[in-house]
């Protein structure tokens, strides 16, 4: 890989750092009056998603990582890696395991297409779309009439994340959920 | 299509911008100071270690010259000075190479003037008296001896803790590699990264007495109180933001010729190219440059914190990336 020195940092780059593969989400060149320049750099680790803050002498290089993002669909578990499919048409197939799944895990649902990161060709991370559709398979009987504000109550919902949702929800509907926050956005 | 033609600074910014600039040229046309323009093609550049300069080939009377961009228009307002021009301002545009970022672009414009017969103190309250002048809302101005901002924020001394004690300061705050790092160096991440930040957060906070070693083109002197020689020179911060930096000029001929030489060399051990020096500011120190303090204030900034925006581009026509 290449390497990129701190003036080519911005954000996006992906760049090795203590041997693991990091985002930069953030370069402030500093300069104290007459003194030497530094950037201070916001990266996140990609393989823990830990963000780092360090600090480089202006010109030093980074090595570049290896670093993709690709959308695959969820096909399919077999209890000890879970399998995605490129949607390029390719058919090709990875599995990833409990780790690099991490959160992930409770907003999965098949034929959804989430973004697989790989590193060197393996993956290390999973986001979920920002939205998803999926079933309420559990909360307590909808209050009939109740669709005003006010009051809330838990739902398992079928790919066994547990959220907040309105009263009147029943069992059986699907809503729209917004993965980043965990919260209830509206009927599907 | 691209989208990068439109300006990166909204029409109703420049326009505050052109009044801002009509506002500091009343200011200083009240004090009787003159307003020049000198070039931004010198055939001598800055040597300051720290700065990067740009040179291009230029065809001249005199054949295939090599000229720089000027860093700040210092060279050739100090050769004003010793012409006997008495006080004088200028808005110039002046060149970084590299210094990209939400406070820095590579090509911005300089406030800098100078002041004959004034002291240190004097042009720090002219420098406060502007500031105001364009953000009147501004709290009020106090001065801040380096050496107590360390002590307070870091509770060591920058001019006689041991050089191991800073690295391992600046690597603990700075999360960076600084095993090898000189003394300056160390002070200057520990500036930037624990000092700097908290500046100015109630008016306008005015560092002085840096170490001799920062002293660039600024006299030094022996400060009777801390017992060490310090640098005749102050910067002045708001809002975490470094504005102007400002010096009681030094006017020794053989003086300022061995601060290029020494510059030079330190450029060479650092394998930076050396710049070619002003044998011109040299020859007019030697003629006689009257006494007096000189400041320059990165104009953009100062807009930036007028108009409060996040960024040096918002207040530019057209940042690099986009020029």
């Amino acid at each position: 890989m290449a390497n990129y020195s701190t003036n080519e940092f911005k954000g996006g780059l992906k760049v090795m750092l203590d041997g693991d593969p990091c985002n930069i989400v953030e370069n402030e060149f500093v300069k104290p009056g007459k003194g030497q320049a530094f950037n201070r750099v916001k990266l996140r680790n990609l393989i823990t998603g830990r963000v780092w803050e360090r600090t480089f002498k202006s010109g030093e290089s980074l090595e570049g990582a290896d670093v993709m993002d690709l959308e695959m669909e969820y096909l399919y578990t077999d209890g000890d890696m879970w399998h995605f499919m490129k949607t390029d048409g390719s058919f090709e197939q990875y599995a990833v395991d409990k780790k690099a799944l991490g959160d992930t895990e409770k907003w999965l649902k098949e034929q959804v297409a989430y973004t697989v990161t790989l590193w060197n060709d393996n993956a290390i991370s999973v986001t979920p779309p920002n939205f998803i559709e999926l079933e309420v398979v559990e909360t307590d009987p909808g209050l009939k009439g109740d669709t005003a504000q006010g009051g809330s109550k838990p739902a398992t919902l079928s790919s066994g994340a547990v959220v907040r949702v309105p009263l009147f929800i029943n069992q059986g509907e699907v809503l729209k959920i917004d993965t980043r926050s965990g919260e209830y956005v509206s009927r599907a | 299509m691209t989208d990068d033609w439109h300006p990166t600074a909204s029409i109703e910014t420049l326009r505050e911008r052109s009044r801002l600039l009509a506002r500091i040229r009343a200011f200083f046309t009240e004090r009787d100071v003159l307003e020049v323009e000198t070039p931004v093609l010198g055939h001598g550049g800055s040597t300051d270690v720290h700065l990067d300069s740009l040179c291009l080939a230029a065809t001249t009377p005199a054949g295939c010259e090599r000229l720089w961009l000027q860093t700040s228009p210092e060279f050739h307002m100090k050769r004003l000075l010793a012409a006997g021009s008495g006080p004088i301002f200028q808005l110039a545009r002046s060149f970084r190479n590299g210094e990209v970022g939400r406070r820095h672009n590579i090509e911005f414009t300089m406030l800098e003037w100078y002041r004959p017969g004034f002291t240190l103190d004097t042009l720090i309250g002219e420098t406060d008296a502007l500031i105001r002048h364009v953000l009147p809302s501004v709290g009020p101005c106090r001065q801040r001896r380096y050496r107590d901002l360390f002590r307070e924020a870091l509770q060591v001394d920058p001019f006689t803790t041991p050089l191991g004690t800073l690295r391992q300061l600046a690597m603990q705050h700075g999360q960076i590699d600084m095993m090898e790092s000189e003394r300056d160096a160390c002070l200057d991440l520990l500036m930037s990264v624990m000092i700097e930040p908290g500046l100015g957060r109630d008016g306008i906070d005015v560092v002085i007495d840096y170490p001799a070693s920062q002293a660039a083109l600024a006299r030094r002197r022996y400060d009777p109180e801390d017992g060490v020689e310090v640098a005749a020179r102050f910067e002045v911060y708001i809002n975490g933001l470094e504005l102007a930096n400002g010096y009681h000029e030094l006017t020794d001929a053989k003086e300022q010729a061995n601060r290029f030489d020494e510059d030079n060399r330190e450029r060479e051990r650092l394998g930076k190219p050396p710049v070619d020096v002003d044998r011109r500011l040299v020859a007019a120190l030697q003629a006689g440059m009257p006494e007096g303090c000189g400041v320059a204030l990165g104009l953009d900034r100062l807009i930036q914190l007028v108009l409060g925006k996040d960024s040096v581009a918002d207040v530019m026509a057209f940042a690099t990336p986009n020029a």
